[in-house]
């Protein structure tokens, strides 16, 4: 078809399909054409815009088109422009080819933005009118976006500001639900957003915009009284004073209201931000020299209005009030000194005047809000320090509330005083002496002030990090002799007050560590009293051994942070607790309690998270001198490094040693697997094969589970290489000979287990070998409950070896991979199993789902739920437990997928629901609560059955079931219900 | 489609009859006792179980709960479980508060909903505290009464707001 005709066809349909086609080559090859061939087009698609209306949407497109062209000579873009605004009543144009000509300003104003500006205003009167009237969110959206450019880039408004705000404005607030299965997926957030950039891009618009936001605000609709608010903010960061200074009486009025009177908390949230920002806006504003300060004014009436409600504790606007002067405090110093000069002095003189410690304690709870926002404003102008004035009175005001009786009383006491304490050199010598007694009596407190207690133990340790010499020479004494007290003292009756406030005191010692100077005294009493057991001074409890490690583990991770704190906890406990143990393993002569008690598996176990904590912050070199006496203490029995070296025979945990002995090598496992990985361990080869040797080892599970363990840690961060293969071939050796011969069975499965983890989690190749031979054994009729547990494990992050903290290989991504690498074995391992053995690997299977992060397991759902709705019925009350704790966030996370099962699921949760297990009873309520997340009418139909029995838990003998029960109940009955 | 504008102006927020009440402090939640705990123990219904299924319901008019608002408390709940009984005295904040009916039916309600049949439930005013004590507890102890009420699509409604978890 010759071009010619087609294009000059008087028939207009014809004349369209001719241009069409010319627009949709013109697309294709803009890039390529000439200067020349573009004007000459140019003059033609002009020309067309004033042809028939069925042409004019293939115009649009072609004019777009070679709005992109490189090649478009100056002046061209300003007269198509200028052809469109005259030619074209856009807003009759479908929505396609409206958003064509939003295209084509667009394209101009990104490559010939100068050319744009010289049409001055016009250009900003002629999209105005282009977008007038738009209603299509797709269009908004950029029509928006290029208004926002119009601004900012300062394009000329002239006289067309008052229009170019109605023209956007007119959709303020945003009213806009996406349609069902929408596919532009424009959400409402999208439009809000793109529109108050446009209206809080410019003061210009000030005069306009603050009375409609006034109004907006005063409305009775929850999303425009938010969405007002939240432009508002925006709009203080280009504002200032001029543009405020008249609506400041009425902003102020619609704010306070809205704070007090809300029932919405996120109201009350975005009237607090508004304000914060207006106040920063008012403190930012260079003022000339003859204005007057607006913020004083502003301030003064916020104080006016909120002042009074501070003076009524036990009223309800008290905390609005409050709040509203500290958002206005938080925004400046300047206004942060203004309304602290005035409210503290009205808030410490009402604090006297009301007697009832509630009253007090929410006066002093708003006083401790105003002194946060001092400590901020202070710490950045270090010059000032408005609080010396009001010292004395918080002083004694904070003192007076640590010693009510009422514990929330005392509580924010304590907090006051932590802050009181911050700021620096406010405090005198006589207050900290004051205050450490005060702590030093709360670290006391009973049971069931266990709050005020911890609360007290936190202000110690922030307090002596600032204070060590008061804490040093006014706190540790005291505990040192408290501790002593019942040392000396063995009076029987009293024993559990003794053993009470020996744990107090070791708690209180760790708390305070906060400081160097503070732990090279705390540390040495702590060892001390741990001696002082263990010469049978003290009639040792595990529990007290115990209560020792925890509050040295405490310390230790204290010193964590600074490297000389962690040596000297290292070299100074580790040999301590070391030649305690070693002592306890001898042979015994005469019959001490106390030797039982450190072999005991949890003081044991105890002790080797103290030796970890002291380990993994260690610098490589410090930690190479202490592996070099560590090591050799067990394999040569080396003893010459501990403080108390002679022992009746010698140590040697590795050889005939004692079953004591033996197990000791946790501690060996503390200490090496803590190591950072590029510190060498000497005589690796044979400690490596002792270990291997020790976890085969029958009668003692606790050494060569712990041998197994140790012998994982190494393994996993042992580089790759040919003697990581000799130590594989090893283990493999050992455990196939284990697993074979009958007496050896369980310790083999253990040492698979431990090695299979510590290849896992490196992404190890043999990994997966070992792992299918650990899924092997799930059907396995002795060890396949225990392979089922095992799954547990791999998945599980250990506390004690293999930990990120302890410089352990952990691939960040290893569950993902273990799922998508054995979850279709399982699967199919599960189908093909014999009937006895199947709930082994459902068990197996629902240790690794529980595991998983959500995302990673809901597009896997189709595939599995129909074996967890199975895993459902297995009466197995582990597997129960942990499908359910499965399902739940499932329910909550994909209520779609889950409500095609919502029959299966309802049953099933309804049958668990009087399961004999209190846990399982809880959790399928919990469940039966999820269900009301699916969508409302797939629920209904089963309302009436649920609701009746779920009458049933309601009696439940137990209370926390009953609990879950009135919660699951009274979601089904709001269902569908109105007002829900 | 976006709509341009919408939400009257008018001044925000109806008046409340009680602007500015006395508020008390929440009850914290109950601590987990070891018994609590153990499978074979069984727990029986006490005061403060029937109080902590009341004290969070929330006050019709404003952003508060009953227990914020002193309406109930615990030493105004009887409960017997051995004999299916429970008693709940509510206080309404002034004499003449206009919602007393529905707060004791918001109340009955969650009782109704959240107790076992067994349970008879006696839900009414706190002697002395209200103008028309007598009508509020005619009108609650009436089985008819309460159930046609909760049939008012209206009634219903707000009871529900009243028992639903805030926002």
């Amino acid at each position: 078809m010759p071009r010619g005709s087609s294009l000059e066809n008087p028939e207009p349909r014809t004349r369209e399909r001719g241009i069409q086609l010319l627009s949709q080559v013109l697309l294709q090859c803009h890039s390529l054409l000439l200067e020349k061939e573009v004007v000459h087009l140019i003059l033609f698609y002009e020309n067309r815009l004033k042809d028939h209306h069925l042409v004019i949407p293939s115009v649009l497109r072609g004019l777009r088109a070679l709005s992109l062209c490189v090649t478009l000579p100056p002046g061209l873009a300003v007269s198509v422009l200028k052809a469109i605004f005259q030619e074209v009543h856009v807003q009759s144009l479908p929505q396609v080819d409206r958003h064509t000509v939003y295209s084509i300003i667009t394209n101009f104003m990104r490559t010939r933005e100068e050319e744009l500006k010289g049409l001055g205003a016009d250009f900003t009167f002629g999209f105005i009118q282009v977008m007038d009237g738009e209603k299509d969110p797709r269009n908004l959206l950029v029509a928006f976006r290029i208004v926002h450019d119009l601004i900012s880039r300062d394009y000329s408004l002239g006289p067309f500001v008052e229009e170019l705000f109605e023209v956007t404005s007119c959709y303020f607030p945003i009213d806009f639900t996406p349609p069902p299965n929408d596919p532009h997926g424009i959400q409402r957030d999208d439009l809000i957003l793109s529109l108050r950039a446009v209206l809080a891009s410019t003061p210009r618009f000030a005069e306009f915009l603050l009375p409609l936001l006034i109004e907006k605000v005063d409305s009775e609709i929850l999303s425009a009284k938010l969405d007002s608010l939240q432009t508002l903010n925006a709009c203080c960061a280009v504002y200032g004073q001029k543009e405020l200074k008249d609506f400041l009486p009425s902003l102020w009025a619609s704010i306070r209201r809205e704070v007090f009177q809300t029932a919405s908390e996120r109201v009350e949230a975005e009237g607090l931000a508004a304000l914060h920002s207006l106040t920063a806006c008012l403190s930012r504003s260079v003022l000339r020299a003859d204005a007057e300060d607006l913020l004083d004014f502003f301030l003064s009436n916020i104080l006016q209005d909120c002042r009074h409600h501070l003076c009524e504790p036990d009223m309800k606007l008290v905390w609005p009030s409050a709040k509203l002067l500290q958002a206005a405090a938080g925004a400046s110093a300047r206004a942060c000194h203004h309304i602290t000069s005035n409210v503290l002095p009205l808030l410490l003189e009402q604090f006297h005047k009301h007697s009832q410690s509630n009253q007090r304690r929410t006066i002093l709870e708003m006083i401790l809000g105003f002194l946060k926002l001092q400590q901020k404003w202070s710490s950045e102008d270090k010059g000032e320090r408005p609080l010396s004035v009001f010292k004395d009175q918080l002083c004694s005001l904070v003192f007076t509330a640590l010693t009510d009786p009422n514990t929330q009383l005392q509580l924010v006491g304590i907090r006051t005083l932590t802050v009181l304490g911050a700021q620096p050199d406010l405090l005198s010598p006589g207050d900290l002496e004051l205050a450490v007694g005060h702590l030093y009596r709360l670290s006391f407190l009973e049971e069931d002030a266990q709050s005020c207690r911890m609360a007290a133990l936190e202000a110690s340790g922030a307090l002596a990090t600032l204070y060590p010499v008061a804490f040093s020479s006014h706190l540790v004494p005291k505990l040192a002799e408290e501790l002593c007290m019942g040392e000396s003292d063995l009076a029987r009756e009293d024993g559990s007050t003794k053993r009470s406030r020996h744990l107090r005191c070791l708690q209180a010692l760790s708390a305070v560590s906060t400081h160097p100077s503070i732990v090279k005294e705390t540390l040495p009493l702590l060892l001390q009293h741990l001696c002082q057991m263990n010469k049978g001074n003290l009639a040792a409890e595990p529990s007290e051994v115990i209560a020792v490690c925890q509050s040295l583990q405490r310390v230790a991770e204290k010193c964590q942070l600074d490297p000389e704190s962690c040596w000297y906890f290292h070299q100074t406990a580790i040999p301590c607790l070391l030649a305690l143990a070693v002592q306890a393993s001898m042979p015994e002569k005469e019959h001490s309690i106390m030797r039982k008690v450190l072999l005991e598996d949890e003081v044991l176990a105890a002790m080797v998270s103290v030796i970890g904590t002291a380990t993994t912050h260690l610098s490589p070199d410090l930690a190479a001198q202490s592996v070099a006496c560590i090591v050799p203490l067990f394999l040569d029995g080396n003893i010459s490094f501990l403080p108390e070296n002679s022992f009746p025979c010698r140590f040697q945990p590795f050889q005939d040693g004692s079953s004591g002995q033996r197990r000791l090598v946790a501690l060996l496992m503390a200490f090496v697997c803590s190591l950072p990985r590029n510190v060498e361990i000497p005589q690796l080869n044979q400690l490596m094969r002792e270990l291997l040797e020790l976890s085969c080892c029958q009668g003692c599970p606790f050494s060569s589970t712990a041998a197994a363990k140790c012998f994982a840690g190494l393994l996993n961060k042992h580089p790759a290489g040919q003697q990581l293969d000799e130590f594989l071939q090893l283990a493999v050796d050992k455990v196939e000979a284990g697993l074979g011969s009958g007496a050896h069975r369980s310790q083999a499965f253990t040492l698979l287990l431990w090695v299979t983890k510590a290849l896992v989690l490196r992404y190890h190749p043999l990994g997966s070998c070992l792992t299918d031979r650990l899924m092997g054994l799930l059907s396995d009729a002795e060890l396949g409950p225990k392979a089922a547990d095992g799954f547990s494990l791999l998945m599980s992050d250990c506390t004690d070896v293999l930990t990120r903290a302890g410089h352990a290989d952990v691939r960040i991504m290893f569950r993902q991979r273990f799922f998508t690498d054995n979850v279709p074995a399982l699967v199919q391992g599960f189908h093909a199993a014999p009937q006895d053995v199947k709930p082994n690997y459902l068990k197996g299977l629902s240790h690794v789902l529980n595991r998983l992060p959500k995302p990673v397991l809901l597009p896997e759902l189709p595939t599995l739920l129909s074996l967890l709705l199975e895993a459902l019925s297995c009466p197995d009350c582990v597997v129960q437990l942990s499908t359910l704790s499965c399902l739940q966030p499932l329910l909550l996370e994909a209520p779609q997928v889950m409500s095609l099962h919502v029959d299966t699921l309802v049953t099933k949760f309804l049958n668990l629901s009087s399961s004999p297990s209190m846990a399982v009873r809880i959790a399928a309520l919990q469940c039966m609560h999820a269900l009301t997340r699916l969508p409302t009418p797939v629920l209904l139909p089963y309302k009436p059955q649920v609701i009746r029995a779920l009458a049933k838990p309601l009696d439940d003998k137990k209370r926390l079931v009953r609990k879950e029960a009135v919660s699951a109940r009274g979601e089904w009955f709001l269902l569908g219900s109105p007002g829900s | 489609m976006v709509g341009g504008g919408g939400g009257g102006g008018g001044a925000g927020g109806g008046l409340l009859e009680n602007a500015n009440p006395l508020i008390y402090e929440r009850s914290g939640e109950r601590p987990v006792t070891a018994g609590e705990e153990d499978e074979q123990v069984p727990d029986s219904i006490d005061a403060r179980e029937i109080f902590d299924l009341i004290r969070s319901i929330n006050d019709p008019e404003h952003p508060l709960t009953l227990e914020e608002l002193n309406v109930v408390e615990q030493v105004r709940v009887q409960v017997s479980d051995p004999e299916s009984t429970v008693a709940v005295a509510f206080t309404p904040t002034i004499p003449h508060c206009s919602m007393a009916t529905l707060i004791g039916l918001s109340i009955k309600v969650k009782l109704l909903r959240s107790l076992p049949q067994r349970f008879k439930m006696d839900v009414h005013i706190t002697p002395g505290t209200h103008a028309s004590e007598h009508a509020v507890n005619k009108q609650l102890a009436d089985k008819e009464r309460v159930a046609a009420a909760l049939e008012n699509t209206h009634l219903l409604e707000v009871v529900n707001q009243c028992l639903s978890a805030r926002s």
